[in-house]
């Protein structure tokens, strides 16, 4: 297997994965909501795809299914924050631990193959047959970008300035007759919406569903998003979801370049804690450096300065 | 246009902590009426703000606004009639957005929030126009985030977002309390332009004696739950802080004490 394929494999995941990451963009940056649900709400996506798929029922059918499950999923995470005035970390404990048992249930079995399946993906190979190799890259890049322009198009209507205000300044936002608990609510339920599609999406590009596909989901999220912020930027919304696409596409070569080197899958998410840990502690590190340095930089000037006057002095008095 | 009937509010009922916030509470404002409320603290005044706007329920009583009883409905169902500017200049705006998102807050106010664009060309220019008033120059600022703005411009911008839609009652929260003197009372004077302009029925709580006289044509002081003085149009212009704080004395047999009343 050739540095080039692995390389297209990667960015191909990554595409799939920065569905995900933009769903815990919108309900970690911009409601200011750890929502845990996403571990969950992953493994939901694929559970409900592949058991469709696998019981007869059309690829494109499947997903959308898989999709409205997890706006449904999420939803649920924001009624028992809002209405049920849990906390926000333990409502998507609570979610992610129930949706466990869930997802067995839906699958019926640990695991469920889609080999000899049709997929969207061995459709979209036979429909793109002309792009040869890169169709379904073209294909997961196209649907990526869709998601991002219509996540970009909703966070500006009316409704989403309200969810973006519910993150920022919530009594504020109540002040301007907004019910924060609905804004909530319909965050979280879009949010997981897209992870359960990404799961879905992820499910049928490697050929089967498992539970645990979803464990470490919310990390590789988040580290997608900082990773992608640190890089490209976040200054406004349009460009901090291009960067989350980035960040997630970044996040997967990373893990295709640590398997080349020999690290075995299930390090994979010791590998991620310490990428976030070190994404998050390396700005605070070289912000205290820099300024230092700025700081060090003024002494010597001031101190030039005062020599310079110093010497004026003497040449005055000589 | 607004009216409160017999609001009773107890905080702690039952503990040691007992504390009777408002004592059977009654107060009527006509429309376009500025009434302006002094006390000392814990004589009430947020509290009265509070029931108003629907953060608090009182334990009996009736909040009227034009009409209407609203006792049942919540918070962000009455915001739509009443425009608040609280004392912190951070509470009223949304640091991460821009001053033209911010608007766009306020402008959907009275109305229901769709999918269409929060921020378009038409409303854009009438931001633009409105933010003019404040002469502050915000209006060529109109995509900086709000997070950027000075203590001063970001209260101005919050009166202008809470009185965009003219709401039927305004309720202001010592709302220039933070600020500097200088910027106190540029938001002072707009206050007095906007509230004139728009004829709004107004509520305004202050520890600053000198701007309870100046600003409305009604004056309230609240101690310990109780409106203990309601002084109307005509005697308020007479009113000075000798003769207030005299007025206190002889009413409760006390002095006037607050660590935080502004004297002059």
């Amino acid at each position: 297997m050739g540095v080039g394929v692995a390389l297209q494999g990667s960015i191909e995941s990554g595409f799939i994965f920065a569905i995900m990451a933009l769903g815990v963009y919108l309900t970690f940056r911009i409601l200011d909501f750890p929502d845990l649900t996403v571990d969950g709400s992953f493994a939901t996506g694929g559970a409900v795809g592949a058991t469709m798929i696998a019981a007869g029922f059309a690829p494109f059918m499947s997903t959308v299914s898989a999709l409205l499950v997890g706006l449904v999923v999420g939803a649920m995470t924001g009624i028992l924050h809002t209405k049920g005035k849990i906390n926000a970390l333990l409502s998507g404990i609570l979610s992610m631990i129930a949706l466990y048992s869930i997802n067995l249930r839906i699958m019926g079995k640990a695991n469920v193959p889609l080999l000899g399946e049709e997929t969207l993906f061995t459709q979209i190979k036979g429909v793109l047959s002309a792009l040869g190799d890169y169709g379904i890259l073209v294909a997961v890049a196209v649907i990526a970008l869709v998601i991002k322009f219509v996540n970009d198009w909703f966070l500006h209507t009316e409704v989403g300035l309200a969810i973006r205000a519910t993150g920022n300044n919530q009594r504020m936002i109540r002040s301007f007759s907004a019910n924060t608990d609905t804004t909530i609510i319909i965050g979280l339920s879009i949010s997981n919406g897209m992870v359960a599609l990404s799961g879905a999406l992820y499910a049928q590009y490697q050929g089967f569903a498992d539970v645990s596909m979803g464990i470490g989901m919310i990390i590789i999220g988040l580290a997608s998003v900082i990773i992608g912020e640190a890089i490209f930027g976040n200054r406004t919304i349009v460009r901090a979801t291009f960067a989350v696409i980035g960040g997630a596409i970044i996040y997967r070569m990373v893990v295709a370049l640590a398997m080349h080197v020999g690290l075995a899958p299930s390090d994979m998410k010791l590998m991620t804690a310490l990428i976030v840990i070190i994404a998050l502690i390396m700005p605070r590190i070289s912000a205290g450096y820099k300024e230092r340095k700025r700081r060090a930089t003024r002494i010597k000037n001031r101190e030039q300065q005062s020599r310079i006057l110093e010497r004026g002095e003497v040449k005055k008095h000589a | 246009m607004l009216k409160l009937e017999d609001i009773y509010v107890v905080f702690n009922e039952g503990t040691v902590d007992e504390k009777i916030a408002l004592n059977h509470v009654n107060l009527h404002l006509n429309p376009g009426d500025f009434v302006t409320i002094i006390g000392s603290n814990g004589a009430g005044k947020s509290t009265l703000m509070n029931v108003i706007s629907g953060v608090l329920k009182p334990d009996h009583g009736i909040v009227e606004i034009d009409g209407v009883k609203v006792n049942n409905l919540p918070e962000y169902k009455r915001a739509p009639m009443i425009g608040r500017v609280f004392q912190d200049p951070m509470a009223g705006t949304a640091p991460a957005m821009t001053i033209e998102e911010n608007l766009a807050l306020a402008y959907a106010r009275d109305k229901r929030r769709t999918l269409s664009r929060g921020v378009n060309t038409k409303r854009r220019d009438e931001f633009r126009t409105y933010l003019e008033t404040l002469h502050l120059g915000l209006e060529n600022r109109l995509s900086a985030q709000v997070g950027l703005l000075s203590g001063g411009e970001r209260q101005a911008l919050s009166l202008l977002m809470a009185t965009f839609t003219k709401p039927k009652v305004l309720l202001l929260d010592e709302h220039t309390a933070a600020l500097d003197p200088a910027r106190a009372q540029r938001i002072t004077e707009l206050t007095e332009e906007i509230v004139g302009r728009q004829q709004l029925t107004t509520l305004m709580v202050t520890h600053n004696m000198q701007q309870a006289l100046d600003l409305g044509n009604r004056l309230i002081m609240m101690d310990k739950g109780s409106i203990i003085l309601d002084v109307p149009t005509e005697e308020k212009k007479n009113l000075t802080i000798e003769r207030l704080l005299a007025e206190f004395q002889r009413l409760r047999g006390e002095k006037f004490a607050s660590d935080r009343a502004v004297l002059a």
